[in-house]
């Protein structure tokens, strides 16, 4: 009887520690709130974050999350104070986001030397899983491999047999165009030529009359933001599409194709992770976010939300937020959400998904101000992304 | 084939005739520097925040109050530089006896605030605007496909910078102007209103960049940044003519136009810096600038 | 440029002047203050945040020195202190020198780059020497985005800290922090021994009438290139060593809007003092840390100060609390 009364007492005490010891979890979303990104990450992100904590109901299952921001202002110096700063002293124990190549990179180190978890969103560079891969980091949502593959090889299949580069004079546009190249030329097509544009551009028509009057197929844009926003907008004024020569942007958001118009825009062909109207789940949750931002969510969002559901998934199973075994939960469980579907965070890092082929809708075809895409096919997660020991990743045997 | 350079004649020249339509922005912006610093003694360094300004406003009476292109083309400077006119009146009007860099720091000051305010409402990506109907499609001369638009941004520059330089160097107007730069006490003395003279010609200037604003929208991307890179160019330009020469900031911006077109032709990663180059071979060899006087 | 006539800091230089035997009492109180509030800091705030601060303030004072004492506003400081920045980061690491050789080749590159743009840059005047030095700096960085050394806009990243004189670890924040203070602290004096010395004066003499100066048989070209190089270099040192305490040099660190902003903390603290700079970087550093999570609003607070700042009080912070106490800062 005494016996019973003891275990019955412990069994009530572990019961009460599962609720009385919740996991307290504190997630730091670092990203562009002022500069060029800040409209595809910034605050939508922390919303993102924000919507995953609610919707994965992480209160009722007993981890406490608290989300706090800062802005990096695209400056590597910025975002490594702020980084260690809430390493060090706040308690947070995961960075999210981190767009721009130079300060992810940054982050990424800091993280490992830390040991804690940056879960990136944000960056383009493949450099995050290649060379400069870590034990701490997932890249969830895209990178210059990816996009340079779907939409260079689709291109290519498609007729584009030569191309000519407008590439931003920096290490992501040099990054983008080499990437690029490779696949034009796997799949049996030739770079005729390369301009180097001075980043960041605003008048692109010299350039474009270079591509125009090497005769290429296609003119890739191995650029971002107002750079490709400034080179489609005056390619559609110098008739460049018209005259038959077709545009490839590498790395374009649904924001720059709303800033454009589909006037200008129209027939632009991308790659992708993510668009809202992909699904009934992609609708649902992109009608929520809008209720909040006033506009639909970015890739960049979408894949904050993502990872942080991933993540949160994992300190569930795991029980303890102790970095190495939720970076271990992370790797071994498949991902699944409503945003991605399947997917897996594979043993570089990176997250691998479905990727989509969009084209950009004439006006006529549109039947909304963010009815933007239409889907031309798409890349399975496995052929999407680059295959594991081809980065150079340390971490790969 | 005839090739100057390893590049063929023609789209040679078609790049040269795109580097005047970028210069035509230059003229008309670094014009509107030049009188404010003659006349005022005030580095405007929130002229590229105005010249942003002048493209959304040109956004913002399409959007809310359907005005067309050619409706914003003229009612958008009006109204900038009536903002323009209304920081001269509270702030920069202090400044005028006290050293340039005042007015240089204040009106970055401004800058900041006003860049940093229409990126809080309007984000960074941009807003789309497009080519008015009229002027849509463009003309094959043989050498290179040359939007209507730039012929017309090329025109329309040409004959704005002309006329300002007609009223302030032929006209009556513009000699009180030029008078009460050399010597405002005086001018005041034969019963001109200095002072008003002085606020009307800054909400002019500002004027002039919200001109090159709406200019610009349908051709680069309208968004709280397109002026901030762009301003130290301007500058750039202004000095290498001779701060405050009138006639020194529009050819200089027409020239420095040409010659950037040519350096991306030849050397595209060094188009960025070549004015800077230039700026400062000028400036140790003329002191003054190309067409300024020596203080 | 009478810069500093107009900011009013002409009596106090004046009241300044008779004090160039030793250090008026005030003076020593203050660096007492500032050395023990250094000391104390690294248990009180974050070590990163303060070193920033530190980098910064020393920045600042190079800065000032130029501008404040030599009447001469340079608009393109960040050359000197980018340039060091990614010396001392190569040498660092790929050279594999240790912190201390790192930051000194970082300041040397400083040093020399300002000696040659400094040659050049002083035959001119005022708003034409201010472009002059910022059409170098924009050179400056148009070469670090093409070098291949620097890494484009990632920068050099992951730069060891390394050991001091190879035997003390620099990784604990805290070891690294009395090296970085002991740096700033040598910096600053310098500058009030440069302030203060013959050699001081005369530049002031320059700085508030550079004919008479000139009348009075000074070479005043000389003068005004010796302070340039010595400005550049103390700006490279601090450059050189934000490299080494954040592991990194960027394209940040080289453009305009770095010159910019060394600007607005000068201007802020009080231009022309010996102290306002280093208040001035501490609070534009503190407002950038502490509103990170406000976005927009830091450049619209900071472009709110700028306003302030020159329509308000143009002598600065520490320029009118100099006025209250009637006591040169």
């Amino acid at each position: 009887m005494k016996t019973k009364g003891i275990v019955l007492a412990a069994l009530a005490g572990l019961l009460m520690s599962g609720t009385a010891y919740a996991t307290d979890v504190k997630i730091g979303v670092m990203n562009d709130r002022s500069g060029l990104y800040s409209d595809i990450t910034g605050e939508g992100s922390v919303v993102a974050a924000r919507m995953a904590v609610e919707d994965f109901g992480a209160a009722e299952k007993g981890i406490n999350v608290e989300i706090v921001s800062a802005d990096h202002q695209n400056k590597p110096d910025v975002g490594s104070n702020i980084a260690r700063q809430w390493y060090d002293e706040e308690g947070v124990d995961v960075i999210a986001d981190v767009p721009t190549s130079s300060v992810a990179l940054a982050i990424n180190d800091i993280t490992r030397e830390k040991n804690k978890i940056h879960l990136n969103s944000g960056a383009a560079t493949s450099a995050l899983t290649g060379e400069s891969c870590s034990p701490n980091t997932v890249h969830f949502t895209y990178d210059t491999w990816q996009l340079a593959h779907g939409t260079g090889r689709a291109m290519v299949e498609a007729g584009g047999k030569t191309w000519f580069f407008l590439t931003a004079d920096y290490a992501f546009g040099h990054q983008l165009e080499a990437d690029t190249s490779a696949v034009v030329k796997e799949a049996g097509g030739e770079v005729l030529g390369v301009v180097r544009t001075p980043f960041p551009g605003t008048d692109f028509s010299s350039f474009l009359l270079q591509a125009q009057a090497s005769g290429a197929d296609v003119i890739g844009l191995a650029n971002a933001g107002g750079d490709t926003i400034n080179s489609i907008k005056q390619a559609a004024e110098f008739g460049i599409t018209q005259a038959g020569q077709s545009i490839a942007g590498l790395l374009v958001f649904t924001n720059d194709v709303h800033a454009l118009g589909l006037e200008v825009a129209q027939g632009l062909v991308l790659t992708s992770s993510f668009y809202w109207d992909l699904n009934e789940g992609t609708r649902e949750w992109s009608a929520r976010f809008e209720e909040q931002m006033g506009k639909k969510p970015s890739m960049v969002q979408a894949g904050v939300y993502g990872a942080v559901i991933h993540y949160l998934k994992a300190v569930e199973a795991v029980g303890d937020k102790d970095p190495e075994k939720v970076m271990a939960k992370m790797k071994e469980m498949p991902t699944d959400d409503v945003l991605f579907g399947k997917g897996k965070v594979r043993a570089d890092g990176r997250k691998i998904h479905d990727s989509y082929l969009f084209r950009v809708k004439t006006p006529d075809q549109s039947e909304g101000e963010w009815d933007l895409y239409e889907t031309v096919a798409t890349i399975p997660a496995e052929q999407g992304f680059r295959p594991l020991g081809e980065g150079g990743c340390p971490l790969v045997e | 084939m005839f090739e100057l350079l390893g590049i063929p004649p023609q789209a040679l020249f078609g790049q040269l005739l795109l580097g005047l339509i970028n210069g035509s922005f230059y003229a008309i912006l670094s014009l509107g520097l030049a009188i404010i610093f003659g006349l005022l003694n005030i580095i405007n360094f929130t002229h590229g925040a105005q010249y942003m300004m002048g493209a959304f406003v040109a956004w913002m009476l399409l959007n809310y109050l359907g005005v067309p292109y050619w409706g914003a083309l003229l009612i958008a400077p009006v109204v900038v530089g009536a903002t323009g006119i209304v920081l001269e009146r509270l702030l920069i009007s202090r400044l005028y006896h006290l050293d340039h860099l005042y007015g240089l720091l204040l009106t970055f000051g401004l800058a900041l605030v006003i860049t940093g305010l229409f990126r809080n409402y309007y984000g960074i990506s941009g807003l789309p605007y497009g080519i008015p109907a009229q002027l849509s499609g463009g003309q094959n001369l043989g050498f290179m496909f040359l939007p209507n638009y730039r012929g017309w941004v090329v025109i329309a520059s040409l004959v704005v910078c002309i006329s300002t330089w007609f009223i302030i160097e032929k006209t009556k107007l513009g000699a009180y102007l030029r008078a009460a730069t050399e010597n405002p006490t005086m001018v005041g003395a034969f019963g001109i209103n200095v002072p008003r003279l002085i606020t009307l010609t800054y909400g002019f200037g500002v004027g002039l960049a919200a001109f090159a604003g709406v200019l610009a929208a349908p051709i680069y991307s309208v968004n709280p940044n397109m002026g901030a890179d762009l301003i130290i160019v301007v500058f750039a330009v202004v000095v290498i003519g001779g701060m405050g020469s009138i006639l020194g900031s529009i050819v200089t911006g027409f020239g420095l136009g040409l010659i950037e077109g040519l350096t991306r032709v030849f050397y595209p990663e060094g188009s960025a810096v070549v004015i800077f180059v230039i700026m400062a071979i000028v400036l140790l060899v003329k002191p003054a600038g190309l067409f300024g006087r020596t203080a | 440029m009478s810069v500093a006539t107009e900011s009013g800091s002409t009596n106090l230089a004046a009241a300044q002047d008779t004090h160039t035997v030793g250090m008026p009492t005030h003076h020593k109180v203050i660096f007492v203050a500032l050395l023990v509030a250094g000391l104390v800091a690294p248990y009180l705030l974050y070590p990163v945040f303060v070193m920033k601060v530190l980098c910064f303030a020393l920045f600042a004072c190079a800065f000032n020195l130029l501008l404040g004492f030599g009447g001469l506003l340079s608009f393109g400081h960040a050359a000197y202190f980018g340039s060091a920045a990614y010396v001392s980061a190569h040498a660092a690491k790929i050279w594999g020198f240790t912190p201390e050789l790192a930051i000194v080749s970082g300041t040397i590159c400083a040093a020399v780059l300002g000696l040659v743009f400094g040659s050049l840059a002083i035959r001119r005047q005022g708003i034409y020497f201010a472009m002059v030095t910022l059409a170098f700096a924009q050179m400056v960085f148009f070469f670090s985005l093409q070098a291949p050394f620097t890494g484009g806009e990632d920068g050099i990243q992951s730069v060891p800290r390394g050991a001091l004189f190879g035997l003390i670890d620099m990784y604990p924040d805290r070891n690294l922090y009395f090296v970085v203070l002991a740096i700033v602290f040598f910096g600053l004096l310098a500058i009030y021994r440069i302030i203060h010395s013959p050699f001081g004066q005369v530049l002031k003499g320059i700085r508030d009438n550079e004919a008479r100066m000139t009348s009075l048989g000074y070479r005043v070209n000389r003068y005004k290139l010796a302070v340039f190089v010595l400005s550049a270099t103390l700006a490279g040192l601090a450059g050189a060593t934000k490299a080494i305490v954040f592991q990194l040099a960027s394209l940040t660190d080289v453009y305009w809007t770095m010159s910019g902003e060394v600007v607005l903390m000068t201007l802020l603290g009080g231009m022309g003092t010996v102290f306002g700079p280093i208040v001035g970087a501490a609070i534009i550093v503190s407002l950038q840390n502490y509103l990170a999570t406000f976005g927009d609003w830091v450049t619209i607070t900071q472009g709110v100060i700028f306003v302030i700042a020159v329509m308000l009080f143009r002598e600065g912070i520490v320029g009118v609390i100099a006025k209250w106490i009637r006591k040169p800062l």
